[in-house]
């Protein structure tokens, strides 16, 4: 195709091959430095040593020792990691066996209901959501404080557990569970031994979107969270509402680094198992 | 192991499907219904409705009454809502002019660097939106990462007063969901047949033409999947237009947030968001039809 390509270019007497365009490559740079600059300029002004975020004082650490050392911060990481925690594991095993079936079950009557069911808070608008959500727990008079931003969470979780998990199974195989079924094996063991290792990568990356979404969700938690049940995200929104110092830079800098960690984690772990398949 | 399991391949099935629809059934789609129902009934004046019912919440969308008691028209409400779909259109051909050439020259590049650009992507879509969208706060707001330069170099005496405008809001929604604008062009282009382009460049036709009559039309699913992926989460948008437009350039969705954090009037939020949705239900039996044509001229 390359050789046909150079041909096309030396008959139109232009340097650039069909279908190449002069000035891509420069709008990419600038396309990422868009997107990156935001991310660089939060960590950069996250070790000014000034009270206020945008006049530049010094280097210094000191807002992140005051971050680590402030109760309510603390209080809203543990928050944060219990809601994400117990959503994660909710919305997967949920998102699993509804997976099993839509993607294995064969076709029947109301699949395209359920499919659009599952994947309802996807095309929900978040602040619907959350106004549906706070109107019912009201209209229940549920205040269980946390268990009701958990009961949200793994709402909206399913379907980011779902979409991964489906897209292995539809990937999958499925001679390998015949030959095991052929050689005897029970149905438990063909799917305890060969279908439930052949599905874990699709488990991990539903498991890892849920975590990272129900971590990072904002307006939902923000409308259904009573006093004491804060999480992260909305503590750092009152932050800014309260005012600018580079201790929210910190706090975010961290929670950064870690949404960041674990994509890449994930993005390498794929990216091997990809590989070794293919050899 | 298996034997507490159903034998008939439907008892199966709603097992496997009973734990989804009783989640989201019971904390979305039921949850959607009495909202619906909230937004026909009165408000109560500390929050929550009063059961009676009422289209007050809708009249409030078009209507005042002034101080004799006469129902006037009131264009408040109208120009936010028309301002959130200027701002979400505004944003949405932003992200596609910004994003559709970046998709390209990616499909361009040979694999491995296809999947790393892939990856630079997505890392933002990843991390917490509000912290990307604080940023913006340092980089346009007065005496920030833009200004401070300006001022240095004398090319400003005064600030520019990025912040708190309708430019904002857009630049910061834009900011949001290019990613979601990318990935999908990105999909289809990744499918195109190069051969075409060179087919159509022995045709006579020159650089502008390949684009426009053989690469764009071929991968229009993939720019209107993105348009309708940025459209739709825009319309909604809370935070953007919360600490870029300070609050006092609203957009439908905080003015949803506004009517029950503070102004505690149930029915009218109720009612918003009821608009919102269907907002949301037209443009997505668009894409459906769109999609539906485009398979069947596939077909033909």
């Amino acid at each position: 195709m390359s050789a046909s390509m150079q041909q096309a270019s030396t008959k139109s007497k232009k340097a650039l091959p069909v279908g190449h365009y002069r000035g891509l490559g420069a709008w990419t740079v600038i396309f990422f430095i868009f997107l990156y600059l935001p991310i660089v300029v939060l960590i950069f002004y996250s070790f000014n040593a000034n009270r206020m975020v945008m006049n530049w004082g010094g280097f210094g650490l000191e807002w992140y020792v005051k971050a680590f050392q402030n109760d309510d911060i603390q209080k809203a990481v543990w928050n944060s990691l219990i809601v994400a925690t117990f959503a994660t594991i909710f919305a997967t095993a949920i998102a699993t066996v509804g997976a099993l079936v839509l993607a294995r079950g064969g076709s029947f009557r109301g699949k395209t209901v359920s499919l659009g069911l599952i994947t309802l808070p996807l095309m929900v608008p978040e602040i619907v959501t959350a106004v549906a959500v706070l109107i019912f727990f009201n209209a229940i008079s549920l205040k269980l404080g946390l268990v009701n931003v958990i009961i949200a969470h793994i709402t909206f979780c399913i379907p980011f557990a779902f979409m991964p998990i489906r897209a292995r199974l539809e990937g999958m195989d499925t001679s390998l569970e015949q030959a095991a079924r052929d050689l005897y094996a029970s149905e438990w063991e063909t799917f305890r031994y060969v279908t439930m290792p052949l599905l874990m990568p699709g488990i991990a990356a539903g498991a890892m979107l849920s975590f990272v979404i129900s971590m990072d969700d904002f307006i939902i938690t923000l409308m259904v969270a009573g006093a004491g049940s804060t999480t992260l995200p909305v503590y750092i929104y009152s932050m800014i509402r309260r005012g600018l110092t580079p201790e929210i830079n910190a706090v975010c800098t961290v929670l950064l680094l870690v949404s960041i960690a674990l994509v890449t984690a994930y993005w390498l772990v794929s990216r091997t198992t990809q590989t070794r398949a293919a050899h | 192991m298996s034997g507490w399991l159903p034998k008939s391949a439907a008892g199966r099935r709603w097992l496997g499907l009973a734990p989804s629809y009783f989640i989201i059934g019971i904390f979305m789609l039921i949850p959607m219904i009495i909202m619906a129902v909230f937004s026909l009934l009165a408000p109560n004046p500390y929050g929550g409705v009063e059961p009676e019912f009422s289209t007050a919440a809708y009249v409030k969308l078009f209507f005042e009454y002034d101080l004799e008691d006469n129902l006037v028209f009131n264009p408040g409400y109208i120009n936010i809502i028309f301002r959130s779909f200027q701002l979400s259109f505004g944003a949405t051909i932003l992200c596609l002019i910004f994003g559709f050439p970046v998709a390209y020259y990616i499909t361009l590049q040979p694999e491995h660097k296809r999947n790393f650009y892939i990856y630079l992507i997505t890392i933002p879509f990843w991390t917490n939106l509000l912290i990307r969208t604080f940023a913006w706060i340092i980089i346009l707001g007065r005496g920030g990462v833009i200004e401070t330069p300006l001022y240095a170099l004398g090319i400003i005496e005064e600030s520019l007063r990025m912040m708190y405008t309708d430019g904002a809001i857009a630049i910061g929604l834009t900011y949001s969901y290019l990613p979601l604008m990318v990935l999908p062009i990105y999909a289809s282009l990744e499918k195109l047949d190069f051969r075409l382009l060179e087919a159509a460049s022995d045709l006579y036709a020159n650089r502008w033409e390949v684009m426009t009559k053989v690469v764009i039309p071929l991968c229009k699913p993939g720019i209107i999947a993105g348009c309708i992926l940025v459209f739709i989460p825009c319309l909604g948008a809370f935070i953007a237009p919360n600490l870029l437009g300070g609050g006092k350039k609203l957009m439908l969705g905080s003015l949803v947030q506004f009517q029950f954090a503070s102004a505690r009037n149930w029915p009218f939020g109720a009612a918003l968001s009821m608009l919102l949705l269907s907002a949301v239900v037209v443009v997505l039996i668009f894409y459906a039809r769109s999609a539906r044509k485009q398979a069947e001229a596939g077909q033909a």
